[in-house]
């Protein structure tokens, strides 16, 4: 469910500010804008090319999604396991990205980003021996 | 400077101090492997190598296919000889780690060269993996305390009767590996949500698939680790660590969970299930709200940022449940209402209620199952609370909701024995810390200056204020309220060291003592072969079941059809190689109440119901020549429940009462009693024994009428050594076409009478 419930709130937090009183649209807009600022600045190159891949997987899951409930689930085990897979690999590589992220530095003591990588690819691998087999 | 109770030697070297203690440790763990292996081999000593009760009975029997066959043929095995007529697909109804788990076992040393029976690997399964067990037990204990809490822990777990009972030589039941997995499982994920590893939490996820393979128990840890996340959630201890480890858990193990057939797609489509999804969607939706914080600080920005991350969990949680009501996810199911509303299965599914297993626990068996640990259990938990890191979190919801299950049914006693063991063993290593520390606390006059003089000196300054506790934890708070903050704490003097040290080696000693008791005279029984002293001392073994099984095996036609109440299934199936009507599967509550209304109703009406079912043989239990309590007469209200539960017209339960609300056998029995076919096949010439004097049911207590049942339809066909089983065939249709009731009293000699209708056959049709 992960990519649909991130991919909701970004949506929901554009038409939210109507509702808030204080928050003008043009507030929201211009927070909108910081943070995008922010975000293109206090990012590494490494951590962008992660985003992207999570962006990918986030647009490759919710299209499964909709797929499911639009037309067919018939398959429902390859449909799980198709979905599970995107979803399966965005957390695994959403954890890959916060244990290099520097900013997190002091939670992962004893996590060198090489080990994180390494975690992240057992971790992929048995994911994608589950999937491989679930899709029948 | 402090002085010392006791001086220790100064002269070794850190390192030859760090060798002794690892070697000390492993030798220990050793030892504390060899005792839990050798305590469970009591049942093979007294008795035999022999598989035990009545599950592991199909356990050992789809392990002989498997080891025979190959897991293909297991894995599509269709046994048409159970549940006669419909059969039953074995391979999607049960969890296949156990049997695959002892397959991999026998493969692996026949491949070595060693022919080891596979009766033998599937009897001593049970007593290695708890050896495994006391290790995993270590690990987890460990990341609480440390190496020594440990120790006991270990200790503790591998000779506790509470876990013995499910785990001894024989015993092959899920259970057998299912608590270990249960341990190492949560091992992995406190040690994943520690260092915030993927690596642990895949391990958590695999460990987490063999469960789910192996015991149904595992719906157990698929709540437990998601209340566990709720609660450091709620609690403001969201870090980027749970997130790692809990999503890592939960993608891989949800979908891992899926492959084994019998659990299929429930993980997201029944209500167990949900409550992991749900943690899993609000850790997802915390994470990148944490994200988005880490980029602006705009105030308006983050009160936006909140309110959508609550209204979208309000959302994913009304989607659940409207989910629910629209049909797509499964309600709970009847197991677990009946957990939480424990009238609820005797009312509504009288098959569940049945299971003695499943009733209530009763006060003295947690002193039975756990001796001394069960006082120390709050002390562990309350220390918990006084350190109160992420995993002692997991701990004391793990103790608190384990409790509460134990306490509704004594089968979830299995569950709650390793945290009793965890938090005792904290407890009681915290107790001999203290004690056997040598420092003397420093005192009064001193202390004072010294509490700020020496902060350059912390590590001595914690271990001297242990006792004290450190400024948060509870012991701070109690000498706050009671006003005496600056007093020194601590032990003087070596005596008082020595007198609880003493007490404690003393606890410790009754405990094994207790747990050996236990192990020896209560869980080491067959219940396939029973035991009993003689009056002179002698033991006197009591073989009336496999005597009776036996028989059947090599007296009936192979492609014989035998009736017994569902307990007896899997014993029929795997002693006697018989086709059963119903078994321990209990999957098709109409099956057995076809079988209860037979046993129930009288001669007329059963036959049919037999002949319809092709029955040749009804074997039941009676234990009023020995004193046997668990027989069938006493199992009887349930079949007439169950059966009533699906024809409620032709069996109503008060019948079998007398007018008092007595259940009587005697001769103030009500005639439904009397007339019943299990009242009559377990009385059938039972006067006989008795030699004219009056016969007298042991189990009842009660005076058996003068004049015994007599049976139209049935013949008595084998009746073991003390009456334990008794076997009857059912009698062919008589060849004239006549009643069998009629040609009976013609073979005797009687006139039929006139009022009778000639001919009942049509009834079959």
């Amino acid at each position: 469910m992960a990519p649909k419930s991130s991919a909701a709130t970004k949506q929901h937090a554009t038409p939210a500010p109507a509702a808030a009183p204080e928050a003008s649209p043009a507030a929201a807009g211009n927070a909108l804008q910081s943070l995008l600022n922010a975000y293109n600045q206090n990012t590494s190159p490494r951590l962008k090319l992660i985003d992207a891949f999570l962006v990918f997987l986030m647009i490759s899951g919710v299209l499964q999604f909709l797929y499911c409930v639009l037309v067919t689930n018939f398959p429902f085990n390859a449909f799980l396991a198709g979905f599970g897979s995107c979803v399966g690999q965005f957390v695994l590589t959403a954890s890959l990205r916060s244990q290099v992220n520097p900013a997190n530095r002091n939670e992962f003591k004893d996590i060198s980003p090489e080990r994180a990588f390494a975690d992240f690819a057992l971790g992929s691998i048995v994911l994608h021996f589950f999937v491989y087999n679930f899709l029948g | 400077m402090a002085t010392k109770a006791y001086t220790l030697p100064t002269n070794v070297a850190p390192e030859t101090v760090a060798n002794i203690r690892s070697l000390v440790r492993i030798v220990s763990l050793a030892l504390i492997s060899a005792a839990a292996i050798s305590s469970r081999l009591f049942a093979v000593v007294n008795f035999e190598s022999i598989i035990h009760e009545f599950d592991p009975w199909f356990n050992y029997r789809a392990t002989k296919l498997l080891a025979a066959k190959g897991f293909y043929e297991f894995w599509n095995w269709f046994d048409p000889t159970a549940w006669y007529p419909l059969g039953r697909v074995v391979g999607g109804t049960i969890y296949p780690g156990l049997m695959a788990t002892s397959g991999v076992i026998y493969n692996v040393l026949h491949a070595l060269n060693l022919p080891v029976d596979i009766r033998n690997i599937c009897v001593l399964l049970a007593p290695g993996f708890s050896a495994l067990t006391a290790w995993s037990t270590y690990m987890f204990t460990k990341e609480l305390k440390d190496e020594s809490a440990g120790l006991l822990a270990a200790a503790f777990i591998g000779i506790v009767p509470g876990y013995i009972s499910r785990s001894v030589a024989g015993s092959y039941d899920n259970e057998a590996i299912a608590i270990f997995l249960l341990m190492f499982t949560f091992y992995c994920w406190i040690k994943a949500l520690k260092t915030g590893s993927a690596f642990f939490g895949t391990l958590a996820a695999l460990f987490y698939f063999y469960m789910v393979a192996a015991w149904g128990g595992y719906a157990f840890i698929t709540n437990m680790i998601p209340l566990h996340a709720l609660a450091l959630i709620l609690m403001g201890r969201f870090s980027s660590r749970l997130y790692v480890a809990y999503s890592s858990w939960y993608a891989i193990g949800t979908l891992a969970s899926m492959q084994v057939p019998f659990v299929g797609f429930q993980p997201v489509r029944t209500s167990e299930h949900m409550a992991a999804l749900g943690v899993f969607g609000l850790l997802q939706i915390i994470a990148f709200a944490e994200l988005v914080r880490s980029h602006v600080s705009s105030k308006q920005f983050q009160t936006l940022l909140y309110a959508s991350v609550v209204a979208m969990g309000l959302v994913g949680f009304f989607g659940i449940v409207g989910l629910t009501y629209k049909g797509w996810i499964a309600p709970w199911t009847g197991r677990f209402y009946s957990l939480w509303d424990t009238g609820y299965a005797k009312k509504y599914i009288p098959i569940i209620a049945s299971v003695s297993e499943h009733q209530p626990t009763a006060w003295p068996s947690f002193f039975m199952d756990l001796h001394m640990l069960i006082f120390l259990f709050p002390a562990g938990v309350i220390m918990c609370f006084s350190k109160l890191r992420d995993e002692h979190i997991f701990v004391i919801i793990y103790s608190v909701v384990a409790s509460y299950f134990a306490g509704v049914m004594v089968r979830l006693m299995l569950t709650l024995t390793p945290v009793v063991c965890v938090a005792a063993a904290v407890a009681l290593s915290s107790l001999l810390d203290t004690y056997i520390d040598p420092t003397e606390p420093v005192p009064e006059e001193i202390e004072p200056t010294e509490a700020e003089a020496t902060p350059q000196d912390p590590a001595k300054k914690s271990k001297k204020a242990a006792p004290a506790g450190n400024p948060t934890s509870l012991g701070e708070y109690f000498s706050r309220f009671t006003g005496n903050t600056n007093k020194p704490r601590g032990i003087f003097g070596i005596n008082n060291r020595l007198i609880v040290l003493f007490n404690t080696f003393g606890m410790l000693v009754f405990f094994v003592i207790h747990c050996t008791w236990v192990t020896s005279n209560a869980y080491s029984s067959p219940s396939v072969v029973l035991a009993s002293t003689g009056a002179d001392g002698n033991p006197h073994i009591i073989d009336d079941f496999r005597e009776a099984y036996y028989w059947l095996r090599q007296n009936t036609p192979e492609d014989a059809v035998v009736m017994s109440w569902w307990d007896y299934g899997y014993q029929i199936a795997g002693m006697a190689n018989r086709t059963t009507l119903v078994d321990n599967n209990t999957w098709n509550n109409t099956h057995i109440a076809t079988v209860g209304k037979a046993m129930s109703s009288s001669e007329e009406v059963a036959y049919p119901i037999l002949k319809k079912h092709d029955v040749d043989y009804i074997l039941i239990i009676f234990g009023g020549l020995l004193g046997y309590s668990g027989d069938d007469i006493n199992k009887f209200l349930w079949m007439v429940r169950i059966a009533q539960g699906v024809w409620p017209d032709e069996i109503q339960e008060p019948n079998y009462f007398t007018k008092q609300g007595e259940y009587r056998v005697d001769d103030r029995a009500p005639d439904t009693m009397k007339n019943s076919l299990m009242y009559k096949m377990s009385y059938y010439r039972f006067n006989e024994l008795f030699g004219g004097q009056q016969a007298m049911d042991r189990v009842r207590g009660q005076q058996m009428p003068k004049q015994g049942p007599t049976l139209d339809y049935l013949d008595e066909a084998f009746t073991s050594e003390n009456w334990i089983v008794r076997i009857y065939q059912v009698r062919k249709e008589d060849i004239l076409g006549r009643d069998l009731k009629i040609a009976n009293a013609f073979e005797q000699g009687r006139k039929r009478k006139k009022t009778k209708p000639p001919v009942r056959r049509r009834a079959l049709a």
